[in-house]
């Protein structure tokens, strides 16, 4: 055999040999990348689920704080109880917002008339595009319009595609203005042409909620059988209170964010619940449940239910009742107990803060609220069956079976639904019956997920289009965008683990009787799933979180490495910070109800008061009084404290940072 | 050197639980419908980010272990546990040291001249040994290409390669 073959051969099978080798390495190099982006996103997706529920928690306690700190006759004011919206109702319309409120000339933004015209339309676009904001006056008349339109509608609307070619269906934006502006250059923006619908969660988290609401609702004015819009668990003004709406509006609109606020109270109840097209394609928020019922869901009063968060009174009396009974179950730090929110309502049904007669809308009956419930919070799942929502704490998990019945009931083909963050803007299941649409790209983080919307044509065929808005022109490596995603998500992590320090210590020390500080990798894992309550991979994740001994135990307190809660003051105790540190955004919240004048000042009495009634909510007993604390919060000594201030300095600092800063 | 001799290796208590746990958490970061199973396609990450090292053959031949009747595109965690779990006690696919995949890239670098053209690299990546999918390939030209020049300076590259 010729010899120069030979060496031929060897060559090239020493090159097929190093190629595999080098595509296997690169390979694996891929796989941990796609390992770190994966466990990332859980990560935010599981803090985000897990303080959803902690607000359902809360969701009494603000209800109550709100009850208690607005007089029922002022209208002036942001929350009452739901009778007072009946009179702004009755007594506000377009042409008193044009007598009451004034519009300099020195505005330069858009001026609306009414009624709208595309230019309008344009005219607010290109304003926020160059982040001008549209005048108060101009947004109470919008909303005033936008709730008679609303009010004529059917609580499901009925839509064909004989009327359009395609009809394009968004998901959640969550106050990503560029988002829905990236849609509308892609897509064209809505016309007689160009059927949308929106399937709720407009609002909270980014930063133009208020925008957006703007634009859709604009739009909706001006074809309104062109654009559609579905209610979201997020059209909700509990939550509003925590994920940042209401904070917006009140920043944009010192003067006017309160009758604002007020109105859109009532527009997000009168926003309809589904849409159907070509009585085929079901589309809702949420899900829906083993007892969905679309035909009492079109027939209920939909704007009895302004909250979803405050099941109706027979419901809670009821709950009252049996947690009475019934001792808690899961660990103090999740609120267990009514009772001192029953007491709470007594206390406030002395103050009288609810007003008796007519002015009280009727309360949804507790079939009502589930219904609705189930619709705007519920996911799909692949186990078949119908089962609580745990993660989210409301709705149900939903699985084929139940997706087969319903469309079976309701000779159905196909279900979109949004509600759930997906990295690829979308996702199918159910056997290609279920469609998951979501909207907002960049999501938790720059670089996060894509966004995407659907075309859904006459023959009910959908087709995807993806989009992800960037900050930056060059294109980042993938390796560089995990990087990022990854650090913030971790420090997420870190920062709840600094804020369950003593219980984390606590739970610890029972794997180690010894004393020795370390436990292994096992115990470690499962003291930290059930304190934090956090379903995540921690043997995966325990070589960001902690050191190993060199007998390949957990060093325990390296988990707290290189967190502290910035404290204002030494002495106290860590267990007190941690809780501040845990509760800074809720506590913020109820300050801000209570600080009517918008002052930041909070009286040491309203503070101590407040904190003893969030806390014993919580179940959470303090061996240390907060006195002493917020005694040298008081700088002036004046008896009021700058609650901003009190509250920005129990968070957590991570020390390796401020030394690279520095 | 021993073949066809059955070794009992004796792990201690506790070491088959412990990997199995670990199997189960890197299942469970792909599993998204949170029903147990993960697409086949996944399985290869799964494998990989459990510190293995197969190639996609040997990958093939795993799959084959696993799912014995016609492939419907997803494993089932009950499936993939045991093959898994054997695969890490017996130390299978482990990784090779970073001074074989320098000889690698030497192998490829006919001329000695400590890089690889992109036209060289594109054309071993995609035609020989396991070919890359376009996608695979245009990343790795992303983050491996000197942008100036258009080669791929594999030192370097290894060091990057390695770090993660």
């Amino acid at each position: 055999m010729g010899c120069r073959s030979s060496v031929a051969d060897r060559r090239s099978e020493k090159v097929i040999r190093a190629a595999i080798l080098i595509q296997n390495w690169y390979r694996l190099t891929m796989a941990r990348l796609e390992m770190r982006r994966r466990y990332s996103l859980s990560i935010f997706q599981s803090i985000e689920y897990a303080d959803e529920q902690d607000q359902l928690q809360l969701s009494d306690f603000f209800t109550f704080m709100l009850e208690r700190c607005t007089p029922p006759d002022s209208v002036s004011h942001t929350f009452t109880s739901p009778g007072v919206s009946q009179v702004v109702d009755e007594g506000f319309n377009i042409q008193e917002f044009e007598n009451k409120i004034c519009v300099p000339d020195s505005y330069y933004g858009p001026r609306l008339s009414f009624p709208l015209t595309v230019e309008h339309a344009n005219a607010l676009l290109h304003a926020f595009r160059n982040e001008q904001l549209l005048h108060a006056r101009y947004v109470l008349q919008l909303l005033c319009e936008t709730k008679k339109v609303l009010k004529e509608m059917p609580n499901i609307t009925h839509l064909s595609t004989s009327y359009s070619k395609e009809i394009t269906v968004c998901g959640d934006l969550h106050g990503n203005l560029d988002d829905l502006l990236l849609i509308f250059y892609k897509n064209g923006l809505p016309s007689e042409q160009n059927c949308y619908v929106f399937n709720g969660d407009f609002v909270d988290r980014g930063k133009n909620s208020m925008e957006i609401i703007i634009i859709l609702f604009a739009f909706l004015l001006i074809y309104p059988n062109y654009l559609h819009l579905n209610r979201g668990n997020h059209e909700d003004y509990i939550l509003n209170l925590r994920y940042g709406f209401t904070k917006e509006v009140s920043k944009k609109y010192k003067d006017h964010g309160n009758q604002i606020l007020c109105l859109l109270r009532d527009v997000f109840s009168w926003l309809p619940l589904a849409t159907i097209i070509d009585s085929k394609v079901l589309i809702l928020h949420g899900g829906i449940s083993d007892t969905t019922d679309l035909d009492f869901l079109n027939a209920l009063e939909r704007s009895k239910l302004k909250s979803l968060m405050r099941p109706p009174k027979s419901l809670r009396d009821r709950q009252d009742q049996v947690k009475e009974r019934i001792p808690p179950t899961r660990s103090t730090k999740h609120m267990a107990t009514r009772n001192v929110a029953g007491k709470a309502r007594r206390l406030s049904s002395s103050g009288s803060a609810e007003p008796s007669g007519s002015n009280v809308p009727p309360e949804p009956t507790p079939k009502e609220w589930k219904q609705i419930l189930d619709i705007l919070w519920s996911d799909p799942r692949s186990q078949n069956g119908c089962t609580p929502n745990k993660a989210r704490g409301g709705g149900c998990y939903f699985g084929p079976d139940v997706t087969a019945e319903l469309f079976r009931r309701y000779n159905l083909k196909l279900l979109i639904r949004s509600h759930e963050f997906k990295p690829e803007g979308y996702e199918i299941s159910h056997n290609g019956k279920v469609i998951t649409i979501f909207s907002a790209s960049n999501y938790y983080e720059e670089g996060s997920n894509r966004g995407a919307y659907i075309k859904l044509n006459p023959e009910l065929i959908p087709r995807f289009v993806q989009y992800q808005v960037s900050k930056y022109t060059l294109r980042h490596s993938l390796r560089d965008r995990v990087g990022s995603i990854e650090s913030t998500a971790l420090k997420f992590l870190r920062e709840k683990i600094c804020a369950h320090r003593s219980e984390l210590t606590s739970a610890f020390a029972q794997y180690d009787p010894e004393g020795s500080g370390r436990i292994s990798v096992n115990d470690w894992a499962a003291a930290m799933e059930s304190v934090l309550q956090l379903n995540l991979p921690w043997r995966i994740l325990r070589s960001q979180l902690a050191l190993l001994s060199p007998d390949g135990k957990v060093d325990c307190i390296s988990c707290f490495g290189d967190l502290e809660i910035a404290q204002p003051v030494k002495e106290v105790q860590p267990a007190l910070a941690e809780t501040l540190c845990r509760y800074r955004k809720d506590l913020e919240i109820i300050f801000n109800i209570i600080d009517k004048d918008q002052s930041g000042l909070i009286s040491l009495e309203e503070f101590g008061q407040t904190w003893k009634l969030f806390t014993s909510h919580l179940g959470i007993v303090h061996s240390e009084s907060l006195d002493k604390l917020v005694l040298s919060m008081d700088y002036n000594k004046d008896g009021y404290i700058d609650f901003n201030e009190f509250l920005e300095a129990f968070h957590v600092v991570h020390r390796l940072q401020k030394k690279a800063d520095s | 050197m021993e073949n066809n001799h059955s070794t009992v290796v004796v792990f201690p208590d506790g070491a088959v639980a412990e990997i199995e746990k670990k199997i189960i958490e890197a299942f469970e970061v792909f599993d998204q419908g949170g029903d147990k199973t993960v697409s086949i396609r996944d399985i290869g990450s799964i494998v990989r980010s459990l510190g293995c090292f197969p190639t996609e053959a040997e990958l093939h031949e795993l799959l084959a272990n696993i799912e014995k009747e016609e492939p419907t595109g997803y494993i089932h965690l009950e499936k993939f546990l045991p093959v898994m779990t054997k695969v890490l006690l017996d130390r299978s696919y482990r990784p090779i040291p970073e001074d074989v995949l320098l000889h690698a890239f030497e192998a490829l670098d006919e001329n000695k001249c400590g890089y690889i053209t992109k036209e060289e690299l594109v054309k071993y990546m995609t035609g020989e040994g396991e070919p890359f999918t376009e996608e695979e390939m245009e990343d790795m030209l992303s983050t491996a290409l000197d942008p100036e020049t258009n080669t791929l300076h594999y030192r370097d590259y290894i060091l990057k390669l390695i770090v993660e």
